[in-house]
């Protein structure tokens, strides 16, 4: 039998972990990167012939994995996924090389490198649910110990990694709760067993089901209220592993969602989608907000990472709410609209979280108000940040914009359908996407202005040099993206409108968007965003003509103004939190800053300050109010349980003599 | 119209260079009007209402000065504030509701062009790396952070009335139903589209566009680094998006007199319509501005929340009667 071309890069990734596994550590990332980023350019090559052809590649062995077998399925709306993943993980592996530290390069941590990337590819293609929890639980586990990597250095990456491994190992039991639950009773393990008697599960079943793996998934996808492990691991992982768990990982959770949900279980019932929709306003919210507040760069990226999750799961939401009312055309519509969010979400945020690795390696910080005057410095991590940065913003004509329009013009045509209940949860689909789209643009104009413009604010930032040129050409690999699917989303449509076909059942009407540009058919709507860029550059270069022909030619530099002082200094500028500072006062109530303000007065006198210390951190409300009860219950039922080990042997051979007698009284 | 029309027309094209026209002479001339009732209703004669295009006629001719420290964002910043209001100004039905790239004139490509102008201007703010500018910029991006969501919100309202987000359509509709305009949703958005055109401009009660005392500033902060031909075009800019959103208001509630055709006197006589139209609204604002105070910056919050609400109620009042 023939072996397919996806699983001929499955297999390139597992030599990768066996190389990071046993070569010596001279070789061992250069090889295990050659080897990781030949895996990602075959799967990319056979996720593209996948899509272009629509045509599905299977691939089943037993001799693999026991009792249920390996079993890979490579159809359009897995094959998107393979294609994303292995995208970022092209970029992520090129940034390693020049990366990798001292603890990166050990034999684990290379091994679970190559062993993550590996996984995450062959998520989207397993078709059974011994195959998808056997790649799934390497995922998380192989991600896991990447972020245990600087443990050393930092007692938060160990709390990270507490919080993660709790988390994603309750979604994974709840996931592989569910797809049992659903197996059982269509009688077979295999996903094609499950979709194809779907239709005969009575609704409790399926919606006991979509239920729990709707826990795991979203937990996976950072979706609020589960979402407390991202703001913590995201940042303290690796930079690449970071661009891999923001760019990659948690758009597993969306596909998970859709396979169950729209694939397998043909589309559900209303209220498993209005319930999806309510998450994703509370994650767009909730994110947009903490992501303004943040000052800590990665932590900002990782927060607007549940953000843009958010509106994923709103067009996902409205698309299977939509489909089960009866309007299918803007059901596809949102579907694709969710989708091509996924596919520039993973471009701009994995180039993000590259720069901020960069500017982390440069200067030794990530703490935007220790950052600043980096555009001076580090020119190419500076444009390719701000690339990245607008279109997370929706600038016209970049990448962020055509995925916003689509949504918002899904969410727009879904008004008219009948039922209330999917109007008022597309209402606030419509509300949250318009609040988060102001304040992700806070949070970016922030990122960029007090990171990489203005002057200095340590001396780390003032001694900053560009990283190597491969880790630039890292990071404008996933910036292209940003500026061509920006400008031509057309491209990308027919690709996305394949795998949304797999991800709504039965036969769908032709794709609503059509054209280079976008353009909707049935519905009067369109943008032409290269027309706008062209008009773009003729207006600033007709505007420049007119100022070269008035204007004097000379130009000087000259000293900012200072408001009559003397000397200005680097510390008297605005600084990240001071940014966010008016915007955390309006929305004190959800953000509950923890302001502290600490003064030290000069020995001979009360009236004169040597010191003044200010800090002014944001607290995760969710995590307050709801985790952190429940983890110290937890530890105090764990605490009294301690009362009864006290290691005494005795003790414990009394309580297996009176287990025995106790199991024979009851058998008695 | 259906979306096939293709969106580059020769008189569409002339459409929109006159619209573009229309903002860059008209808006520094809006200024002036609107500073001349306000001195009027003062009690002084105040300076002509061209005084702004002189003042402009001035900076572009003097020379550039650029701040220590700065980089090429403080001089990029300028051209692309002026080109984003200038192409949003092209593609908005102003005088016709058939200018160029009209398919195109998405109400989210409109909002997402203006913001592209302010979040340029905030990071020119950072950019020389002063107190003041910081200051400016943050304080500008709240403001507009709130007033965006209101303003996309409102227009969401209309578009539910007409079944599409794109704006020339919308008036059009709006001709072809003269009923429309006195809606409840119409009302509603309105009120919110008002407070936002207020607040994006920086006008009182959330900004006061003359005053140059440091701490009370928004917009004023973020342009202090600017001097010569560079602070000539920010200003041109700030009055370019005065005037279209102005234009663009009053097109959307009152569309009489917009062009829909683009052949013969049809399009001179959208020009003097909207002349007018915008006219009358300036001077209703300046009046209003006359008899009210700038309000305290955290106050400012709650008006664009007021607007936040009548934007939602606008849309739950349209998704009741259609």
């Amino acid at each position: 039998m023939t072996i397919p071309l996806f699983v001929v890069g499955l297999g390139i990734g597992v030599a990768g972990v066996l190389a990071g596994a046993v070569l010596p550590a001279r070789i061992r990332v250069a090889s295990i990167a050659l080897l990781v980023s030949g895996a990602c350019l075959v799967e990319l090559l056979a996720a593209g012939s996948v899509l272009l052809s629509g045509r599905s590649r299977t691939f089943s062995s037993t001799a693999i994995l026991p009792l249920a077998g390996l079993r890979l399925l490579l159809d359009p709306l897995g094959a998107l996924f393979v294609a994303i993943v292995a995208f970022v993980g092209l970029a992520a592996t090129v940034y390693l090389v020049r990366y990798a530290f001292a603890g990166l390069t050990t034999r684990s941590a290379t091994a679970c490198y190559a062993l993550f990337v590996t996984s995450l590819l062959a998520v989207p293609a397993a078709a059974n649910t011994g195959s998808f929890m056997f790649s799934w639980e390497l995922m998380a586990i192989s991600s896991l110990l990447l972020l245990l990597v600087e443990h050393r250095h930092r007692q938060s990456a160990r709390e990270a990694a507490q919080w993660y491994g709790v988390m994603t190992q309750m979604g994974a039991a709840s996931i592989l709760l569910g797809l049992l639950v659903l197996g059982s009773h269509a009688g077979g393990q295999t996903f094609a067993d499950i979709k194809s008697s779907a239709a005969g599960l009575s609704p409790t079943v399926r919606s006991v089901g979509f239920m729990l793996v709707l826990f795991g998934f979203s937990s996976k996808a950072g979706a609020v209220p589960f979402h407390v492990w991202l703001p913590r691991a995201h940042p303290e992982a690796p930079s690449p592993v970071s661009a891999l768990m923001s760019g990659a990982m948690v758009s597993l959770g969306i596909y998970g969602i859709i396979r169950v949900g729209g694939d397998l279980l043909s589309g559900g019932l209303l209220w498993w989608w209005v319930l999806v929709i309510a998450m994703g306003v509370l994650s767009a919210l909730f994110g947009a907000l903490h992501a303004t507040a943040s000052s800590d760069l990665k932590r900002l990226l990782a927060y607007s990472t549940i953000d843009n999750m958010g509106l994923v799961l709103i067009g996902v939401g409205a698309s299977g709410a939509l489909w089960v009312t009866g309007r299918r055309d803007v059901a596809v519509l949102a579907m694709i609209a969710a989708l091509f969010i996924l596919v520039v979400h993973a471009s701009f945020k994995g180039c993000l979280f590259l720069a901020a690795g960069a500017i982390e390696r440069s200067t030794g910080t990530r703490d935007l108000d220790q950052l600043g005057g980096l555009i001076h410095r580090m020119k190419g991590t500076a444009s390719v940040f701000a690339i990245a940065a607008f279109s997370i913003i929706a600038l016209p004509p970049l990448s962020g914009f055509a995925g916003e329009w689509l949504l918002f013009q899904s969410l727009l045509h879904g008004f008219t359908d009948r039922n209330t209940t999917t109007v008022i949860a597309l209402l606030a689909g419509v509300v949250a996407f318009a609040l988060a789209g102001g304040l992700t643009a806070v949070a970016f104009v922030k990122a960029f202005g007090i990171g990489f413009i203005g002057r200095a604010r340590s001396p780390g930032a003032g001694a900053a040099t560009e990283v190597a040129g491969s880790m630039v050409a890292a990071m404008v690999l996933l910036a292209g993206p940003c500026l061509v699917l920006g400008v031509v989303p057309g491209l990308a449509i027919p690709l996305l409108a394949k795998a949304a076909n797999v991800g709504l059942p039965s036969a769908t009407p032709g794709p609503l968007v059509r054209g280079p540009n976008l353009e909707l058919a049935g519905y009067y709507g369109a943008i032409e965003p290269a027309l706008l860029l062209v008009a773009l550059v003729v207006a600033g270069c007709l505007t420049w003509g007119v100022l070269k022909l008035v204007a004097r030619r000379a130009t000087r530099r000259a000293e900012a103004w200072g408001c009559g002082r003397e000397l200005q200094t680097s510390r008297m500028q605005y600084t990240a939190t001071s940014f966010a500072e008016p915007l955390q006062r309006v929305f004190s109530d959800v953000l509950r800053p923890d302001i502290d303000v600490e003064v030290t007065h000069v020995a001979e006198s009360r009236f004169y300050e040597k010191a003044l210390a200010y800090s002014n951190e944001t607290d995760d409300a969710i995590e307050r109010s709801f985790y952190r009860p429940v983890a110290s219950a937890f530890r105090w039922w764990g605490e009294r349980a301690r009362r009864i080990q006290n290691g005494s042997v005795h003790r414990y051979l009394a309580f297996g003599f009176a287990a025995l007698v106790m199991v024979l009284v009851v058998l008695a | 119209m259906g979306a096939a029309d293709t969106s580059i027309t020769a008189m569409g094209v002339v459409a929109s260079l006159l619209q573009v026209a229309a903002i860059v002479i008209g808006g520094p001339l809006l200024l002036g009007l609107m500073a001349k009732v306000r001195a009027r209703v003062e009690g002084r004669v105040g300076a002509p209402i061209h005084q702004p295009l002189l003042d402009l006629r001035k900076q572009m001719r003097k020379e550039r000065i650029h701040a220590e420290h700065s980089s090429a964002v403080l001089i990029v910043v300028p051209f692309v504030f002026v080109s984003t209001a200038a192409v949003a100004g092209a593609i908005a039905p102003l005088v016709t509701t058939r200018p160029a790239l009209a398919t195109s004139a998405d109400i989210l490509v409109i909002v997402y062009l203006l913001l592209a102008g302010s979040v340029a201007l905030a990071l020119a703010g950072l950019d020389a790396g002063t107190a003041f500018g910081g200051m400016g910029s943050s304080r500008a991006m709240t403001i507009g952070a709130l007033a965006e969501p209101a303003l996309l919100l409102a227009v969401v309202a209309m578009s539910i009335q007409s079944g599409t987000s794109n704006v020339p359509a919308i008036v059009a509709d709006t001709l072809n139903h003269p009923g429309w305009s006195a809606s409840p949703q119409r009302l509603l958005s309105l009120g919110a589209l008002i407070i936002v055109v207020v607040a994006e401009t920086g006008r009182i009660p959330v900004d006061n566009p003359s005053t140059h005392l440091e701490l009370t500033m928004i917009h004023e902060a973020m342009t202090l680094e600017y001097a010569g031909p560079e602070l000539g075009l920010v200003s041109l800019g700030e009055s370019m998006r005065l005037g279209l959103l102005l234009a663009l208001t009053v097109n959307l509630f009152i569309p009489w007199g917009v062009a829909e055709q683009t052949g013969g006197l049809a399009i001179p006589l959208g020009l003097a319509v909207l002349i007018a139209k915008v006219a009358m609204l300036g001077v209703l604002i300046s009046l209003f501005e006359v008899r009210s105070a700038k309000l305290r910056l955290f106050q400012v919050p709650e008006l664009l929340a007021g607007a936040f609400v009548l934007a939602m109620l606008a849309i739950v009042a349209g998704l009741v009667t259609t």
